[in-house]
Protein backbone atom coordinates (compact mmCIF):
# COMPACT_ATOMS: atom_id res chain seq x y z
CA UNK A 1 0.00 0.00 0.00
CA UNK A 2 1.76 3.43 -1.06
CA UNK A 3 2.08 5.89 1.87
CA UNK A 4 3.04 8.63 -0.14
CA UNK A 5 1.47 10.92 -2.79
CA UNK A 6 3.24 13.27 -5.28
CA UNK A 7 1.70 17.04 -4.77
CA UNK A 8 3.65 18.36 -8.00
CA UNK A 9 1.75 22.21 -7.47
CA UNK A 10 3.76 21.90 -4.59
CA UNK A 11 6.94 21.01 -5.54
CA UNK A 12 8.70 24.61 -6.48
CA UNK A 13 7.37 25.87 -3.14
CA UNK A 14 8.91 23.01 -0.88
CA UNK A 15 11.58 21.50 -2.72
CA UNK A 16 13.18 23.99 -5.14
CA UNK A 17 15.76 25.38 -2.74
CA UNK A 18 16.63 21.73 -1.42
CA UNK A 19 17.21 20.73 -4.96
CA UNK A 20 19.47 23.12 -5.92
CA UNK A 21 21.96 23.41 -2.78
CA UNK A 22 21.81 19.09 -3.57
CA UNK A 23 22.77 19.96 -7.37
CA UNK A 24 25.15 23.34 -6.64
CA UNK A 25 27.61 21.32 -4.34
CA UNK A 26 27.79 18.65 -7.64
CA UNK A 27 28.01 20.89 -10.32
CA UNK A 28 29.16 24.15 -9.06
CA UNK A 29 27.71 26.46 -11.40
CA UNK A 30 24.32 28.48 -10.24
CA UNK A 31 22.77 28.39 -13.42
CA UNK A 32 23.42 24.67 -14.77
CA UNK A 33 22.27 23.70 -10.77
CA UNK A 34 18.78 25.74 -11.34
CA UNK A 35 18.41 24.16 -14.66
CA UNK A 36 18.61 20.51 -13.41
CA UNK A 37 16.09 20.93 -10.81
CA UNK A 38 13.82 22.35 -13.34
CA UNK A 39 14.46 19.54 -15.36
CA UNK A 40 13.92 16.99 -12.71
CA UNK A 41 10.51 18.73 -11.72
CA UNK A 42 9.92 18.11 -15.68
CA UNK A 43 11.23 14.73 -15.65
CA UNK A 44 8.83 14.00 -12.30
CA UNK A 45 5.76 14.86 -13.53
CA UNK A 46 6.33 12.78 -16.83
CA UNK A 47 7.08 10.06 -14.95
CA UNK A 48 4.78 10.37 -12.28
CA UNK A 49 2.49 7.54 -13.37
CA UNK A 50 5.45 5.11 -12.61
CA UNK A 51 5.83 6.20 -8.55
CA UNK A 52 4.77 4.09 -6.66
CA UNK A 53 4.67 6.05 -3.46
CA UNK A 54 7.02 3.93 -1.79
CA UNK A 55 10.07 6.67 -1.20
CA UNK A 56 9.16 10.30 0.17
CA UNK A 57 8.37 12.73 -2.65
CA UNK A 58 11.54 14.48 -1.46
CA UNK A 59 13.46 11.52 -1.88
CA UNK A 60 12.12 10.43 -5.32
CA UNK A 61 12.81 13.65 -6.76
CA UNK A 62 16.79 13.31 -5.12
CA UNK A 63 17.06 10.33 -7.21
CA UNK A 64 16.18 11.99 -10.76
CA UNK A 65 18.11 14.82 -9.76
CA UNK A 66 20.66 12.80 -9.28
CA UNK A 67 20.81 11.25 -12.82
CA UNK A 68 20.34 14.26 -14.42
CA UNK A 69 23.18 15.32 -12.68
CA UNK A 70 25.24 11.63 -14.09
CA UNK A 71 24.07 12.41 -17.45
CA UNK A 72 25.13 16.22 -17.59
CA UNK A 73 28.65 14.70 -16.85
CA UNK A 74 28.46 12.20 -19.47
CA UNK A 75 27.53 14.52 -21.98
CA UNK A 76 29.91 17.05 -20.97
CA UNK A 77 32.33 13.91 -21.45
CA UNK A 78 31.55 12.83 -24.84
CA UNK A 79 31.39 16.25 -26.00
CA UNK A 80 35.06 17.17 -24.98
CA UNK A 81 35.84 13.71 -26.65
CA UNK A 82 37.22 12.84 -23.62
CA UNK A 83 36.76 8.96 -24.00
CA UNK A 84 39.59 7.90 -22.05
CA UNK A 85 38.24 9.32 -19.14
CA UNK A 86 37.86 5.82 -16.91
CA UNK A 87 34.01 5.78 -16.28
CA UNK A 88 33.78 2.41 -15.06
CA UNK A 89 37.15 1.21 -13.12
CA UNK A 90 38.04 -1.61 -11.85
CA UNK A 91 40.39 -2.60 -9.01
CA UNK A 92 41.67 -5.28 -6.98
CA UNK A 93 38.67 -4.02 -4.49
CA UNK A 94 35.90 -4.53 -6.85
CA UNK A 95 34.31 -2.71 -9.73
CA UNK A 96 32.88 0.57 -9.56
CA UNK A 97 31.22 3.22 -11.77
CA UNK A 98 33.19 6.38 -11.01
CA UNK A 99 29.96 9.13 -12.30
CA UNK A 100 27.58 7.15 -9.94
CA UNK A 101 30.27 7.33 -6.89
CA UNK A 102 31.36 10.91 -7.98
CA UNK A 103 27.63 12.24 -7.33
CA UNK A 104 27.01 10.34 -4.62
CA UNK A 105 29.62 11.76 -2.69
CA UNK A 106 31.05 14.94 -4.60
CA UNK A 107 33.91 15.52 -2.50
CA UNK A 108 35.76 12.02 -2.15
CA UNK A 109 37.41 10.98 0.77
CA UNK A 110 39.05 13.48 3.21
CA UNK A 111 36.55 16.10 2.54
CA UNK A 112 34.71 15.29 5.48
CA UNK A 113 34.07 18.97 6.70
CA UNK A 114 32.54 19.77 2.80
CA UNK A 115 30.39 16.95 3.61
CA UNK A 116 29.19 18.05 6.49
CA UNK A 117 28.46 21.72 5.18
CA UNK A 118 26.59 20.26 2.74
CA UNK A 119 24.33 17.97 5.49
CA UNK A 120 24.18 21.22 7.32
CA UNK A 121 22.95 23.12 4.40
CA UNK A 122 20.11 20.55 3.64
CA UNK A 123 19.17 20.21 7.37
CA UNK A 124 18.69 24.08 7.04
CA UNK A 125 16.96 23.72 4.16
CA UNK A 126 14.50 20.98 5.70
CA UNK A 127 13.63 22.90 8.57
CA UNK A 128 12.80 26.04 6.55
CA UNK A 129 10.67 24.12 4.34
CA UNK A 130 8.74 23.38 7.31
CA UNK A 131 8.26 26.95 8.25
CA UNK A 132 4.95 28.95 6.63
CA UNK A 133 5.56 30.25 3.42
CA UNK A 134 5.64 33.89 4.18
CA UNK A 135 8.36 33.02 7.15
CA UNK A 136 10.48 30.99 5.08
CA UNK A 137 10.27 33.78 2.30
CA UNK A 138 11.41 36.64 4.36
CA UNK A 139 14.03 34.66 5.90
CA UNK A 140 15.53 33.22 2.88
CA UNK A 141 15.66 37.12 1.92
CA UNK A 142 16.90 38.56 4.76
CA UNK A 143 19.43 35.34 5.57
CA UNK A 144 19.91 34.14 2.31
CA UNK A 145 19.87 36.48 -0.14
CA UNK A 146 21.07 39.29 2.49
CA UNK A 147 18.43 41.98 0.97
CA UNK A 148 17.77 44.93 3.19
CA UNK A 149 15.05 45.30 5.44
CA UNK A 150 13.80 48.25 3.37
CA UNK A 151 14.00 45.87 0.08
CA UNK A 152 12.09 43.41 1.62
CA UNK A 153 9.55 45.27 3.28
CA UNK A 154 8.90 47.49 -0.06
CA UNK A 155 8.89 43.85 -2.22
CA UNK A 156 6.49 41.85 0.51
CA UNK A 157 4.15 45.44 1.33
CA UNK A 158 5.15 44.81 4.75
CA UNK A 159 6.40 47.00 7.81
CA UNK A 160 9.63 46.91 9.81
CA UNK A 161 8.21 45.88 12.37
CA UNK A 162 6.45 42.73 10.39
CA UNK A 163 9.21 41.59 8.91
CA UNK A 164 11.15 41.59 12.43
CA UNK A 165 8.87 39.52 13.97
CA UNK A 166 8.74 36.68 10.92
CA UNK A 167 12.47 36.33 10.75
CA UNK A 168 12.55 36.06 15.18
CA UNK A 169 9.46 33.11 14.54
CA UNK A 170 11.36 31.87 11.68
CA UNK A 171 14.66 31.49 13.09
CA UNK A 172 12.70 30.35 16.69
CA UNK A 173 11.62 27.94 14.60
CA UNK A 174 14.78 26.68 12.77
CA UNK A 175 16.73 26.86 16.21
CA UNK A 176 13.76 23.91 17.27
CA UNK A 177 14.02 21.89 14.54
CA UNK A 178 17.55 21.61 14.43
CA UNK A 179 17.98 21.59 18.18
CA UNK A 180 18.98 17.91 18.32
CA UNK A 181 21.40 17.48 15.83
CA UNK A 182 23.39 20.54 15.29
CA UNK A 183 23.11 23.03 18.62
CA UNK B 1 7.25 39.78 31.80
CA UNK B 2 6.47 37.81 29.26
CA UNK B 3 6.13 40.62 26.53
CA UNK B 4 9.39 42.03 27.93
CA UNK B 5 10.90 38.72 27.75
CA UNK B 6 9.78 38.27 23.86
CA UNK B 7 10.66 41.85 23.16
CA UNK B 8 14.22 41.09 24.09
CA UNK B 9 14.06 38.06 22.00
CA UNK B 10 13.48 40.26 19.12
CA UNK B 11 16.20 42.26 19.47
CA UNK B 12 18.71 39.85 20.17
CA UNK B 13 17.34 38.41 16.39
CA UNK B 14 17.52 41.85 15.09
CA UNK B 15 20.88 42.06 16.48
CA UNK B 16 21.92 39.00 14.54
CA UNK B 17 21.53 41.35 11.39
CA UNK B 18 23.75 44.24 12.97
CA UNK B 19 20.34 46.03 12.73
CA UNK B 20 19.51 47.04 16.42
CA UNK B 21 19.67 50.48 17.21
CA UNK B 22 22.14 51.22 20.43
CA UNK B 23 19.00 51.59 22.78
CA UNK B 24 18.00 48.18 21.98
CA UNK B 25 21.56 46.83 22.22
CA UNK B 26 21.43 48.30 25.63
CA UNK B 27 17.75 47.24 26.41
CA UNK B 28 19.25 43.53 25.24
CA UNK B 29 21.89 43.24 27.63
CA UNK B 30 20.35 44.18 30.48
CA UNK B 31 17.82 41.10 29.41
CA UNK B 32 20.86 38.83 29.31
CA UNK B 33 22.02 39.92 32.89
CA UNK B 34 18.61 39.98 34.40
CA UNK B 35 17.58 36.35 32.73
CA UNK B 36 18.99 33.19 31.89
CA UNK B 37 16.46 32.28 29.51
CA UNK B 38 17.01 35.32 27.16
CA UNK B 39 20.96 34.96 27.32
CA UNK B 40 20.15 30.79 26.72
CA UNK B 41 18.33 32.08 23.69
CA UNK B 42 21.36 34.89 22.62
CA UNK B 43 23.54 31.95 23.04
CA UNK B 44 21.64 29.22 20.67
CA UNK B 45 20.29 32.53 17.94
CA UNK B 46 24.03 33.25 17.37
CA UNK B 47 25.16 29.61 17.01
CA UNK B 48 22.12 29.82 14.09
CA UNK B 49 23.69 32.73 12.34
CA UNK B 50 26.83 30.76 12.18
CA UNK B 51 25.74 27.84 11.17
CA UNK B 52 24.03 29.14 8.47
CA UNK B 53 27.17 31.17 7.16
CA UNK B 54 29.02 27.59 7.76
CA UNK B 55 26.38 26.05 5.26
CA UNK B 56 26.44 28.54 2.67
CA UNK B 57 23.35 28.47 1.60
CA UNK B 58 21.82 29.05 -1.99
CA UNK B 59 18.47 29.69 -3.31
CA UNK B 60 16.12 30.23 -6.24
CA UNK B 61 15.14 34.08 -6.46
CA UNK B 62 10.93 33.98 -5.79
CA UNK B 63 10.66 35.62 -9.58
CA UNK B 64 13.19 32.67 -10.63
CA UNK B 65 10.92 30.00 -8.92
CA UNK B 66 7.32 31.34 -10.35
CA UNK B 67 9.20 31.44 -13.93
CA UNK B 68 9.56 27.35 -13.04
CA UNK B 69 6.07 27.00 -11.93
CA UNK B 70 4.78 28.71 -15.04
CA UNK B 71 6.75 26.38 -17.36
CA UNK B 72 5.51 23.50 -15.02
CA UNK B 73 2.11 24.21 -15.59
CA UNK B 74 2.58 24.06 -19.42
CA UNK B 75 3.97 20.82 -18.99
Amino acid sequence: MPTHELQPENWVDRYADYLFNYAIARVSDSELAKDLVQETFIAGLKSAKNYKGDAAERTWLIAILKRKVIDHYRKINSKKGKAEVRINYSTDEGDGDWLEERVADPFGKGGDHVIENEELGLAIQECIAKLPKKQAKVFNMKTIQGMSTEDICNELGINPSNLWVMIHRARTALMGCMNETWF
Amino acid sequence: MKIFREKAKEICTKSQYGEATWWELLQLNLFLFLWKECAEFSAKNTKLTSLCEQANLHVISEEEKKAMKEQLKDC
